[in-house]
């Protein structure tokens, strides 16, 4: 980690040309982002794509094989990871969750189960709540701590479409209330691009970077996503210049249908390797 | 059975019963072999426990070709048992459990060979195995409470990174917690379990000690504290109540306690819970 005075207010972390290399492969590669306090960062991509890896590089959790990443001096975190593997054999409360890495008052957990729309939960087994109740509780627990930096990685998966919604406005929320700096992974860019300050579209690099409105825009975007997610950001999905029909056809862009082969249009000139078609 | 001290008062001649000292031990043991189990079960590491364990024998057996003291024996080679387990695991061909098996069972054997090569002395297998807890002495004792109060001492600073290491190492990193030293320590501490247990308890009811209370009190437990808390007072009622069924039935008294460790386990599991159960 290099230490070198931050040429941007507010900034709390930096990567400069980070890689990751697993077993001989660049899993990510050239990886530079900026993140400031109150800003909304979103990293999207495919499966595969180095999202959680980078994300990982960003915490000090995975040390980059090349580049750089610098972290405020005291940034304090608050992480949401994509998987937690806890035991059915330890028990936890809600409660007793929000303290994990910290000590903090009765009030201050009381405070942030109430934020998060779970504070009826206080005293369930961690074990029984749902999914999107599990999410909450992960949240309130990393935002008690006041975190400078939220870190989010794919916060949504296994929460219903109005979930969806709700905990992305919860995000925006927090991030009004707290001013705090929010990195979040998604593979799903139709709803959270609303609140966002930045995109980085990543596909094992940078492919593109900026507001939502200029990564929309960009070739490499809808390279990457498709054509129709770069009319219209509201019903965003996963797609490419093509679609896999039922009944085992090809429909391009400009509709005809391909029985043949399935050919990507001239602006897909990006690598498939690791990603399956929506 | 020997006369329990009714005649005389005072702490040294209750010291001078043997039974005293066996109960004494026990509870000591079991106070710090909850609050440890329970992270062992927590972690999924019974069999790295059981491995550590069996890796006594030869560290016992060392210490006697060395001339050194049994205790420092066994604490050295579980700790370095333990560390060579992370370097093969890093290398990474073979799964955590293969490891496992390879290690103790090795460590095992090598220990009971190594014995038998040295033929000036006569050890008693039995007791390797299953301890000998009625014959504790009071520097036994001493070694019991003055390192389980070191291993208590040093869990209970340690405790919230080492139980947010078990949750999620990653979140545990992420915030600054350094999982892989309390990992660590958390090995040493385990050692120091052993090193103290073994003479008492013996390679085979350590683990045993160490798994079932922690198994018992988890229905009735809503958080990781209460959970060892009631292991620790489990293991401390298998205790009273193994040592006292081997003394009424003549039974051997180490294998007594774990059997009754086991009653405590079928009590928990068919105490019904009100509403708010935690038996999930």
């Amino acid at each position: 980690m290099e230490n070198f005075v931050s040429p941007r207010r507010d900034e709390i972390v930096r990567v400069t040309g980070a890689g990751v290399r697993r077993d001989g492969r660049w899993l990510v590669r050239g990886v530079d982002m900026s993140i400031a306090r109150g800003e909304i960062l979103t990293l999207i991509g495919p499966n595969g794509s180095g999202k959680s890896t980078t994300v990982k590089t960003v915490l000090g959790i995975i040390r980059p094989d090349e580049g750089s990443v610098w972290r405020a001096a005291g940034l304090r975190v608050g992480y949401v990871p994509q998987k937690i593997a806890m035991d059915r054999s330890l028990p936890m409360t809600v409660a007793r969750l929000m303290t994990l890495t910290g000590r903090h008052s009765r009030a201050a957990i009381a405070e942030a189960l109430a934020l998060t729309g779970i504070g009826h939960l206080e005293q369930a087994q961690v074990h029984a709540l749902s999914g999107g109740e599990f999410q909450r509780a992960l949240i309130a627990r990393a935002i008690i701590g006041k975190p400078d930096l939220l870190v989010l990685d794919e916060p949504v998966q296994g929460v219903d479409f109005s979930g969806e919604v709700a905990l992305y406005d919860l995000i925006g929320a927090i991030r009004d209330r707290t001013g705090c700096g929010v990195l979040l992974i998604s593979h799903d860019l139709h709803v959270v691009m609303a609140r966002t300050d930045t995109v980085i579209c990543l596909n094992g690099h940078v492919c593109c970077q900026g507001t939502p409105d200029t990564v929309a825009a960009s070739g490499e975007y809808a390279a990457l996503f498709g054509p129709r997610a770069a009319q219209t950001l509201a019903i965003y999905r996963h797609e490419h210049d093509h679609a896999h029909l039922p009944d085992g056809s090809v429909r391009g862009a400009d509709g005809q249908l391909h029985f043949d082969h399935h050919a990507h249009g001239p602006h897909c000139d990006h690598d498939h390797g690791g990603h399956g078609h929506a | 059975m020997g006369p329990i001290a009714t005649t005389t008062t005072g702490a040294m001649a209750m010291l001078e019963s043997f039974f005293t000292r066996a109960l004494l031990a026990g509870i000591g043991l079991a106070a710090v072999s909850g609050p440890l189990g329970s992270f062992i079960v927590w972690r999924r590491m019974a069999y790295f426990g059981d491995t550590m364990a069996h890796s006594a024998i030869l560290g016992v057996a060392l210490a006697l070709f060395f001339s050194v003291n049994p205790v420092a024996g066994v604490f050295a080679i579980a700790v370095l048992v333990a560390v060579l387990l992370g370097f093969l695991e890093r290398r990474g061909t073979l799964s955590a459990d293969s490891l496992l098996g390879l290690l103790s069972h090795s460590a095992l054997a090598l220990g009971l060979v190594l014995v038998s090569l040295m033929p000036h002395i006569r050890i008693d297998l039995m007791g390797l195995l299953f301890g000998d807890i009625l014959a504790v002495s009071v520097t036994d004792l001493a070694v019991i409470y003055g390192g389980g109060i070191v291993v208590l001492g040093v869990l209970a600073w340690l405790w919230r990174p080492m139980l947010a290491g078990t949750v999620s190492e990653d979140i545990a990193r992420a915030e600054g917690l350094e999982p892989e030293r309390t990992r660590l320590i958390f090995m040493v501490l385990l050692a120091g379990l052993i090193a103290i247990a073994m003479k008492i308890l013996g390679v085979l009811l350590i683990t045993a000690m160490l798994i079932i209370p922690a198994t018992a009190a988890r229905r009735l437990a809503t958080t990781p504290e209460r959970m060892a808390l009631y292991a620790a007072l489990g293991g401390i009622a298998a205790v009273l109540l193994g040592l006292w069924g081997s003394l009424h039935f003549d039974t051997p008294s180490g294998p007594s306690i774990v059997v009754a460790a086991l009653g405590v386990f079928a009590i928990t599991s068919i105490i019904p819970l009100g509403e708010k159960g935690t038996a999930r």
